[in-house]
């Protein structure tokens, strides 16, 4: 034993030597505050430094085996004579994160109908009458959505019934539900139906199809009753109790994960913030999704998006986020979406899969909207915009054309190869950009512009005020043990 | 400590002139033809002849020997006692000793392919020996069709299993032929594993439970290449597991966790969930003091106690990503209560004991317990819970 102490070498000796410096593989940095930055590598990974410590880092003049030299070369920031092991990561990584881009379209939105009976001044759709049956997708529209979805490579589909307001033209999901499933026996993809509905229309004959057919709901839910029935008028003025009745409906039919609710902030909402997330709470929600206005349809017309800037949005944001946390400080598990999806691109290496936070854009790619009169569109936002007589992102038409011609359109890819923001001016040198995306339809509507002009972008600040005010929240131990409950894996 | 190997002494004349691997039979009326192969083991004391036709014999008290007629009668020390019908032994006749090589009623078999490594671990609990033991490969080769098909699993050993190259792929051939069933668990540094030759044979052996367990120290290179004192040894290891699980192999990490691990303990969790995602398996380890561990000792001991926040958050970063979690080698009064339901009863039957402190403890058959090489040193924090 004396004889094998001696072969025992320390610690030093597997230390890359001094006098032959580590290597810098690609990262990106941006400030912080005043004195410190956060530094990004490809796969999204982060650390954050003061000016001193990045200068030195730069320089090549890091101390070797001091804690922020291991945690770069473990983060793989850098690499040196020890292992070259971080080259094959980093690639790997960055592959995962992009992996999904593979799976290609997996969202296919139909809008089964414009009729709706609410008035919702933020409406992003021109909404019609509710005894207008024209603005109805026919079945032969819909079939020819239902085969445009097959051809996509994704195992798993998913169905969204959109409208106006979908449950008018219940016929119609019931037929394409019915179809899907006859066609997926040969396929056998993943297959989630999902319909958004204001739930006034909701009946047992409709749960009980939905319950045999695994068909999942998606409402809106603004806030408590008074500041709900505001944003969202309806003859009757009863919109939240209808909400709210069909919300405990559902739930008793189809379980209590089977309705979901999203809420939109309109200037009334700016200083109910605490209100809204009580709301969701007394609703028996685990979460809530704090979203700023659209700025397309009837948001524009009737001047609501302009009505709140990026600072009012930003202090309604950051506030509900401190009571969130506040709330689960108390021992309640209550999730911000916004910051769970941005959380996870930043703590996980794979993607969650939001449309407007990814490079290239989401738009066509991972999600696709059918119109009911068979207008095939790269999103739902892309929809809103043509209903204002701009169809530059209208990919063609069900009737008129084929998978191919759409899905290899010019329109679609000039776009697509336009939002990579690894290459974007603005974005390719932002320590944010592995969080970040591209929202072309956001920056035409805004810009008249695809890549848009990052300083003036609302999009740009506003996410890059959400990032860097993650990374500080966690900074916290408290707060960073609640918000890596928020995180998908 | 159960035995598995001793000297023993030949109570007639022998025959052999070369190591003798075998199974044990404890039925003196298996049939003639067979015998020949077969060590017979004689249990009881009972004044019977012994029967004939056998290889060799085991017996336990020479005083009832009646017949000294046959050849290769050894005497074993009662030890050996817990032998059963087919367990396979090796007899020696250069050293007049005896190996057991498996033991049917064991859920604990591993098979020791080579003594030598390519790496040299601080805390090694079987120090590598650069000898030629090449003959051990043939040697396994003739054993793995005496082995009962019921084993659930056996474990392959070194030193380095995958030094053999590819006769360990021919190894895993002819257990996946006459063991189909058995799952097959290799320790190996995975250093090798950036041959992709080999791991592509390996992997077209298509065996149906085959899993590398690899260890990875720290998510620094510098730091897993001084716990395996070789450079080179975290880049390698690391290609390895890329290329195995390319081939998708399954692959579990392993972490001993001690005195020069701990402290990057959480980050060497975060590293797993960032980059081997993909690993079937996280076992965490307690350290034995066996081997290369007591010349290391002030280098290598911290109390189990003193890491638990370490632990826990390890813990709590590997199982936020649902990974597959075990702890190993730690005793339950030890560890934070939300680490309980990771902890396995991992250490082999034949090398695990509780200390005094254990008596009276309540949840002592739920526990590990310790190897029994830990009376060297353990934790002051052991305490029975009652």
């Amino acid at each position: 034993m004396s004889e094998a102490r001696l072969k025992f070498q320390p610690l030093s000796s597997y230390e890359s030597k001094e006098n032959t410096p580590y290597k810098l593989l690609p990262f990106n940095f941006t400030h912080l505050d005043s004195n410190r930055y956060v530094l990004t590598n490809l796969a999204g990974e982060y650390l954050v430094l003061t000016k001193h410590e990045l200068d030195l880092l730069i320089s090549k003049k890091l101390p070797i085996g001091t804690i922020n030299y291991n945690n770069l070369i473990a983060k793989n920031f850098i690499y040196d004579q020890s292992s070259d092991v971080a080259i094959n990561l980093i690639a790997l990584k960055f592959r995962t994160k992009k992996s999904f881009l593979s799976e290609f379209t997996s969202l296919h939105l139909f809008v089964v109908s414009l009729r709706c009976d609410h008035s919702c001044p933020y409406c992003q759709v021109s909404r019609q009458n509710v005894d207008t049956s024209q603005f109805d997708m026919t079945k032969e529209t819909a079939n020819k959505g239902i085969a445009f979805a097959f051809k996509s490579p994704s195992r798993s589909l998913k169905f969204e019934f959109q409208g106006g307001e979908s449950l008018l033209n219940f016929q119609l999901i019931k037929y394409i539900v019915l179809t899907v499933e006859e066609r997926n026996k040969i396929e056998n993809r993943d297959i989630q139906f999902v319909i958004a509905t204001n739930l006034v229309f909701i009946s047992d004959e409709i749960l009980s199809f939905c319950n045999e057919h695994k068909v999942l709901i998606s409402t809106s839910l603004d806030g408590p009753e008074d500041l709900h029935n505001k944003n969202r008028p309806r003859p009757g003025k009863n919109s939240h109790q209808l909400t709210i009745q069909g919300i405990n409906k559902v739930r008793e039919a189809l379980g209590p994960q089977s309705v979901s609710a999203l809420m939109t902030t309109t200037k009334a909402s700016l200083t109910r913030v605490k209100d809204v997330i009580d709301e969701y709470i007394t609703q028996g929600f685990n979460s809530i999704f704090l979203r700023p206005l659209s700025p397309y349809g009837f948001a524009i017309k009737t001047k609501s998006y302009k009505k709140y800037d990026t600072q009012e949005w930003l202090k309604f944001y950051f506030e509900g986020l401190a009571y969130i946390i506040e709330i689960n400080k108390s021992g309640h598990y209550f999730a911000e979406q916004y910051a769970s999806i941005i959380l996870s691109k930043m703590y996980t290496p794979t993607e969650p899969g939001y449309v407007d936070l990814q490079s290239p854009a989401g738009i066509g790619i991972s999600a696709i909207v059918f119109n009911y009169n068979g207008d095939v569109y790269a999103s739902d936002e892309a929809r809103m915009l043509a209903e204002m007589k701009d169809e530059t992102f209208k990919l063609g038409n069900l009737d008129n054309n084929s998978y191919e011609e759409i899905i290899g359109s010019d329109k679609l890819l000039d776009v697509l190869e336009q939002t990579m923001s690894e290459s974007v001016p603005g974005c390719s040198e932002c320590a944010f950009q592995p969080y970040c995306g591209s929202d072309p339809v956001f920056h035409h509507a805004t810009q008249n512009d695809m890549v848009g002009n990052k300083p003036n972008s609302f999009f740009c600040h506003k996410n890059m005020e959400v990032f860097k005010h993650l990374v500080r929240l966690m900074e916290d131990p408290d707060t960073r043990k609640i918000l890596l409950d928020w995180v998908r894996c | 400590m159960m035995k598995l190997y001793s000297r023993i002494k030949p109570l007639t004349n022998t025959n052999l002139t070369k190591r003798f691997l075998a199974k044990i039979s404890d039925n003196p009326n298996i049939p003639n033809a067979l015998r020949s192969g077969l060590i017979f083991l004689k249990k009881n004391n009972e004044r019977m002849p012994l029967p004939s036709g056998f290889h060799s014999y085991f017996i336990f008290d020479e005083n009832h020997l009646s017949d000294k007629n046959f050849g290769n009668v050894f005497l074993l020390p009662p030890e050996f006692n817990y032998l059963a019908n087919d367990d396979i032994a090796v007899i020696n006749p250069e050293k007049s000793a005896v190996k057991i090589l498996f033991r049917k009623n064991s859920p604990f078999n591993s098979i020791l392919v080579t003594e030598n490594c390519n790496n040299f671990c601080l805390m090694c609990s079987q120090p590598p020996r650069n000898i030629n033991d090449r003959y051990l490969i043939n040697e396994i080769l003739s054993m793995i069709p005496l082995i009962s098909p019921t084993a659930t699993e056996i474990g392959i050993t070194g030193g380095e299993p995958t030094l053999l190259g590819e006769d360990l792929v021919t190894m895993f051939k002819r257990f996946k032929a006459c063991l189909p069933n058995t799952a097959i668990h290799v320790l190996t540094n995975g250093r090798n594993f950036t041959n992709t030759n080999l791991v592509k044979n390996i992997a077209s052996v298509v065996h149906p439970d085959l899993m590398f367990g690899i260890p990875l120290y720290s998510d620094v290179p510098s730091i897993h290449d001084y716990v395996v004192q070789a450079k080179n040894a975290y880049n390698e290891t690391l290609k390895g597991i890329i290329n195995l699980k390319s081939l998708n192999q399954k692959v579990e990490i392993r972490v001993v966790i001690h005195k020069q691990t701990y402290q990057r303990l959480p980050q060497l969790a975060e590293f797993i969930t960032r980059n081997l995602l993909f690993v079937d398996h996280v076992a965490l380890m307690g350290l034995e003091m066996m081997g290369f561990t007591k010349a290391n000792i002030d280098s290598l001991w911290i109390d189990p106690a003193d890491y638990q926040s370490e632990l826990v958050e390890a813990v709590k970063i590997l199982d936020r990503f649902r990974m597959n979690i075990s702890i190993y080698n730690h005793q339950l009064c030890l560890l934070d209560k939300s680490l309980w339901r990771f902890a396995k009863k991992s250490i082999s039957d034949w090398k695990n004991e509780y200390m005094p402190e254990c008596s009276g403890c309540s949840i002592k058959s739920e526990c590990g317990g310790f190897f029994s090489s830990a009376h060297y040193k353990y934790s002051k924090h052991i305490q029975a819970i009652v």
